[in-house]
């Protein structure tokens, strides 16, 4: 599964480890995120995200 | 500086630090400031602190309004140390079971800087505190410019403290817009373009919200800097502006020279630009710094970067402002590389793939010249700063 990288703040979403703190489970797709999820760090939405290279 | 009354019952108690002229790698040929808002009210605020070193001003400054034993919630905009590192005196002075108010986000970075049991109030974005007469509401910034700043913003005065936005590193006796006069928008764009640059996308979002939500306000308190009370909408107009990145009709050429061949390339580049109608302007970057080259970027069109070749790579100079550069993430802009060398050349290609990685419209071709550029050197160093000057005129159409 891709990771993707938060263009505003550079964190990282890994679907591998997901985002426990914010209820995503670990093996959670970027794609399958709830399209309310925000950026951990700097609360952006999920538009501001790429994929990794 | 003494405690100066802004509004009624509301206090600027920051302090000026005159001599600082390296803020982590920006220059600040004018020194600076930390501001400190106190407001009196039922209950009684401190709005951030100042830089470590400077508490026992702060303290002095507040001691002239009110006991600072009697401040009954402090608040943290902005967790970064010119703001946060007199908090454990503050909050000793003060007392230590008073309340703390800061972003979720401010809370976590606070309590890795300091490591204090405060009794932290992580707020919720667009919680209200019921202060007496006057209420305080919370507005998260997230990444304006840390994950923990947020700004505060008093209703019924129409004060919108804003942490370090809006700010500018200005040191002086004159508080206010209308007192310093215009020349502190410059101090105020190059703040922007060496602290914000990075974070437009999201200062647009910002100021729609603003607009939405139709706050009004009549005075900002940034955390550096003068007090904008006269015209606050002059500012936001030119964070709207300088956020766009639309670009003006100019070139900056920054290069370093060994030997001076690469400056005479740079300045026929520059006056090849010109002859096209466009403002250029030659930077030699080690007789400018970074972050004054960075203003300068922030509203040229096009970015036209030289270096000679040494040890077959770049000038460690160059590489140093592209590397600044980079991270401050322009947007919109032509790019160009060019540089004189010796035997290998390497520079050039290594400054076009470093524009391209902060993704500037690349021209076509570079321009290499070996050893001392002669007329017919210099001659294709206007003619190719002319395209440079056309592509921004066609940009700009």
């Amino acid at each position: 599964m891709d990771k993707y990288v938060c263009d505003i703040c550079g964190y990282v979403y890994d679907p591998e480890a997901g985002d426990p703190d914010n209820g995503v489970s670990p093996g959670t797709a970027f794609a399958d995120l709830p399209a309310d999820w925000v950026c951990p760090v700097c609360g952006a939405s999920k538009d501001d995200f790429s994929k990794e290279d | 500086m003494n405690a100066v009354e802004i509004a009624k019952g509301v206090y600027s108690v920051g302090v000026i630090d005159w001599n600082i002229r390296d803020f982590h790698g920006y220059s600040v040929e004018n020194g600076s400031t930390y501001n400190a808002f106190l407001i009196v009210d039922e209950k009684v605020v401190l709005i951030d602190t100042v830089k470590k070193g400077f508490e026992d001003q702060l303290l002095a400054n507040i001691a002239q309004v009110i006991d600072p034993k009697k401040i009954d919630i402090m608040i943290s905009n902005h967790t970064e140390m010119d703001h946060s590192g007199s908090l454990p005196r503050i909050m000793h002075a003060i007392g230590e079971d008073k309340p703390l108010y800061c972003s979720k986000m401010g809370q976590k970075n606070l309590s890795e800087h300091f490591k204090q049991p405060w009794k932290y109030h992580a707020v919720e974005n667009g919680e209200t505190l019921d202060i007496g007469s006057r209420s305080l509401t919370f507005l998260e910034t997230r990444m304006l410019h840390w994950p923990d700043s947020m700004f505060t913003y008093c209703k019924e005065d129409k004060i919108l403290f804003s942490s370090d936005a809006f700010g500018q590193h200005y040191a002086g006796f004159e508080l206010f817009d209308d007192v310093v006069g215009h020349t502190i928008m410059s101090h105020a764009k190059k703040y922007f373009a060496n602290i914000l640059m990075l974070y437009t996308a999201k200062i647009l979002k910002v100021l729609e919200q603003v607009r939405e939500s139709g706050l009004e306000i009549d005075m900002i308190c940034p955390d550096h800097g003068i007090i904008w009370r006269k015209e606050p909408e002059k500012i936001i107009a030119a964070y709207d502006k300088w956020s766009r990145q639309a670009g003006e009709k100019k070139a900056i050429v920054v290069y370093d020279t060994m030997w001076h061949s690469t400056q005479k390339m740079a300045e026929a580049i520059a006056s090849g630009i010109a002859a096209e109608g466009v403002f250029a302007k030659p930077v030699h970057i080690r007789s400018s710094h970074r972050s004054d080259i960075m203003t300068e970027v922030l509203d040229a069109k096009a970015v036209v970067v030289g270096s000679p070749t040494l040890n077959n790579n770049i000038f460690p100079t160059v590489s140093d402002v592209l590397t600044y550069m980079k991270g401050l993430k322009p947007k919109n802009k032509i790019g160009a590389a060019f540089g004189s060398y010796g035997w290998s050349g390497e520079s050039v290609k290594l400054i076009r793939a470093e524009l391209e990685a902060m993704k500037f419209d690349m021209m076509a071709s570079d321009l290499r010249v070996q050893y001392v550029p002669d007329d017919a050197g210099l001659e294709s160093c206007v003619a190719f700063g002319r395209e440079i000057g056309r592509a921004v005129n066609k940009a700009l159409e």
